[in-house]
C-alpha cells in the first residue's frame, strides 16, 4: 500500500504526491519546467471532471511550445490551484510545491503504486 | 549528421545554455536566466547574442553594386561606403528568396543571409554574378550582436571608433586588439550593434563584452521573442519563395528609384508583381494580432472573421515579455487587415478572439543623431 506523502512518476514527467487517503496532488516534474522553459499560462481542468488515466487533463504553454498534461491515474478532479492563473512561473520556480496543478480523487488507488518511484523515475531521465 | 559549431560553442557551454540544432549548427536557445529574463534584459541593459550561424558572403569586383541591384529591389548602386541597407532576394514569382543586410565596406559588398538560405543564396548569386565578380563566403568569421539600451555606452568602453555609428552604418575598428567589422544594427527592435570578428579571437572579443556591466548572455528563444514584439520578419516564417515583400509589409525597402517611374525601375527578378503590388495592394498583408487571454496562438493557426469565413493564418506566435501578453504575426485578407478589427483562432476547440492591432507591438528605439 502506498503511504501518505509518498510521491510517484509518470515517464510523461507528472508526479503524483498522495495527500490523504485516495486523494492525489499532481504536478510536473523540475525536469518537465526545465524542458518547457519559462511558463505563461497553464490551462486548468475543471473541478468535478472525471478523467481517466492518460488523458490529457491540463495544457501547459511556454514562451517556447504547448504541451500536455496527462492524468496520471484514473478519478476526479478536486481542486485545481488558484495560484497558476496569475502566476504560472511558480511552476518553474518550485514545480513539486507552489506550482502543483491539481488534487484528484483515485478511482483506483492501485493505479499510483503502479507508478515509477523516484529511483526509476531519475533513472529513466538520466538516459 | 552532425551539427555544427561556432567559434562560441565552449563559452555557450561554459554559460551553461540549452543547445539545440538550428539550421545545421548547435545553438544556445537560452542561458540559465531563461527566455524571459534575457529579453526583458535586453530591453533594459545589453545583451549578447552568438549569430555566428548566419551567413556572412563577400561580393566584390568591379559593377558590384550594379550587378547586385539585378537581383534585389533595394538601391546599392547608391548606397555609400559605410553604408548598409536591409533587402532581398527576390525571385521570378517575386516572393522572397532571401532577407539580408547589404553593406558597402568600401573595397566590397558585405552581405549578411540567413543560416537556412547560405547555401540556396551563394548557389544564387555565384550562377548571376560570377564570373565577372567574387562570390566568397566569410567563413573564419563570427558574428556577435550586442543588443540593447545600454549598447551603445559598453561600446564607448570597448571600442570608441564604433560607440558614434550612425544606425545602419559601418566601420572596421579595433576592438580590444582585434580587427573587427561592426555595424550599428540588429533583430531586436533596440539599438546595437553586430560585430563580425575573426574566428580565433571570437571567444576573447565575445567574453571582453560580457565582462562589460550591463552585458549578459541572451540566446536564439529570445533573439525570437524581441523580433516578434519588434515586428521583424523571420525568413521561412512570414517571408518565403511565394510571399512578396509587399505583403510582408516591407514596401519601405524599394526606394523610388526602384519604383515604376524611377530611373532604375525594377529590373530584379519578380518585379512585375512587386510594382503592380506597389501600385494596387496586395491580396493579403501582414499585420499584427494580440490574443485575448495569457495563452499564445501558434504558427499555423487558422483565422476566421465575424462570420467564420476563413481569413488568414498565423506566421508567428508567442509570448512577448515586454508586453507580458501574447502577440502574434498573420497573414490576412488584404481588406479585413486594418488596425483596429479583429479576429479569431479556434484553440483547442475554442474561439480565441484576436485584436488586430498595427505594427511594430514595441517600439522601435533604433539610434537617432541628436
Amino acid at each position: 500500500m502506498s503511504q501518505p506523502g509518498e510521491t510517484r512518476y509518470t515517464q510523461e514527467h507528472e508526479w503524483m504526491r498522495m495527500d490523504s487517503a485516495g486523494v492525489g496532488v499532481v504536478g510536473i516534474t523540475h525536469f518537465a519546467q526545465e524542458q518547457l522553459g519559462d511558463i505563461v499560462f497553464i490551462e486548468l481542468p475543471e473541478v468535478g471532471r472525471v478523467v481517466n488515466q492518460g488523458e490529457d487533463v491540463a495544457v501547459i504553454e511556454s514562451v517556447k511550445a504547448a504541451a500536455d498534461c496527462k492524468a496520471p491515474a484514473s478519478g476526479t478532479v478536486l481542486e485545481v490551484n488558484p495560484l497558476l492563473k496569475d502566476q504560472p512561473g511558480k511552476v518553474n520556480e518550485d514545480p513539486r510545491g507552489q506550482g502543483w496543478f491539481f488534487k484528484l480523487k483515485l478511482a483506483e488507488p492501485a493505479q499510483f503504486a503502479a507508478l515509477m518511484d523516484e529511483a526509476a523515475y531519475e533513472a529513466s531521465i538520466a538516459k | 549528421m552532425s551539427l555544427r559549431h561556432t567559434p562560441l560553442h565552449e563559452l555557450h557551454l561554459e554559460l551553461g545554455a540549452r543547445m539545440v540544432e538550428f539550421a545545421g549548427y548547435a545553438m544556445p536557445v537560452q542561458y540559465p536566466p531563461g527566455i524571459i529574463r534575457e529579453h526583458l534584459h535586453t530591453r533594459s541593459r545589453a545583451s549578447l547574442f552568438d549569430v555566428s550561424h548566419m551567413g556572412q558572403v563577400r561580393v566584390c569586383g568591379p559593377g558590384a553594386a550594379s550587378a547586385l541591384e539585378r537581383l534585389v529591389p533595394g538601391d546599392i548602386v547608391a548606397l555609400a561606403p559605410g553604408r548598409q541597407r536591409y533587402t532581398f532576394l527576390t525571385g521570378e514569382a517575386g516572393g522572397v528568396l532571401d532577407d539580408l543586410m547589404v553593406a558597402n565596406t568600401g573595397p566590397e559588398l558585405l552581405l549578411v543571409v540567413n543560416a537556412s538560405r547560405k547555401q540556396a543564396d551563394l548557389a544564387h548569386l555565384r550562377a548571376a554574378l560570377e564570373p565577372a565578380l567574387r562570390v566568397e563566403v566569410i567563413e573564419e568569421r563570427a558574428l556577435l550582436a550586442l543588443q540593447g539600451p545600454e549598447a551603445a555606452a559598453v561600446m564607448r568602453r570597448v571600442c570608441a571608433g564604433a560607440a558614434a555609428l550612425p544606425f545602419m552604418s559601418n566601420v572596421a575598428a579595433s576592438l580590444d586588439g582585434v580587427a573587427c567589422f561592426i555595424s550599428r544594427s540588429g533583430y531586436t527592435g533596440e539599438d546595437g550593434f553586430e560585430i563580425s570578428v575573426p574566428a580565433a579571437d571570437a571567444v576573447r572579443v565575445a567574453g571582453r563584452l560580457l565582462g562589460e556591466p550591463g552585458v549578459a548572455p541572451a540566446g536564439l528563444g529570445a533573439r525570437d521573442s524581441l523580433r516578434l514584439e519588434a515586428g521583424l520578419c523571420l525568413y521561412g516564417h512570414e517571408l518565403d519563395a511565394s510571399t512578396s515583400p509587399i505583403e510582408a509589409g516591407l514596401a519601405w525597402t524599394i526606394p523610388r528609384v526602384r519604383r515604376a517611374g524611377g530611373e532604375r525601375a525594377g529590373g530584379f527578378p519578380g518585379a512585375p508583381r512587386i510594382l503592380r503590388e506597389l501600385r494596387d495592394g496586395p491580396v493579403r498583408r501582414l499585420v499584427g494580432l494580440r490574443p485575448e487571454g495569457r495563452a499564445p496562438i501558434r504558427e499555423g493557426e487558422d483565422l476566421y472573421d465575424a462570420q467564420g469565413e476563413a481569413a488568414g493564418r498565423v506566421t508567428s506566435g508567442g509570448f512577448g515579455p515586454t508586453l507580458d501578453s501574447p502577440v502574434a504575426l498573420a497573414y490576412v485578407a488584404g481588406a479585413l487587415a486594418g488596425a483596429g478589427g479583429s479576429l479569431h483562432a479556434v484553440v483547442r476547440g475554442k474561439p480565441r478572439p484576436c485584436a488586430i492591432v498595427s505594427l511594430p507591438f514595441v517600439a522601435h528605439r533604433y539610434f537617432k543623431r541628436a
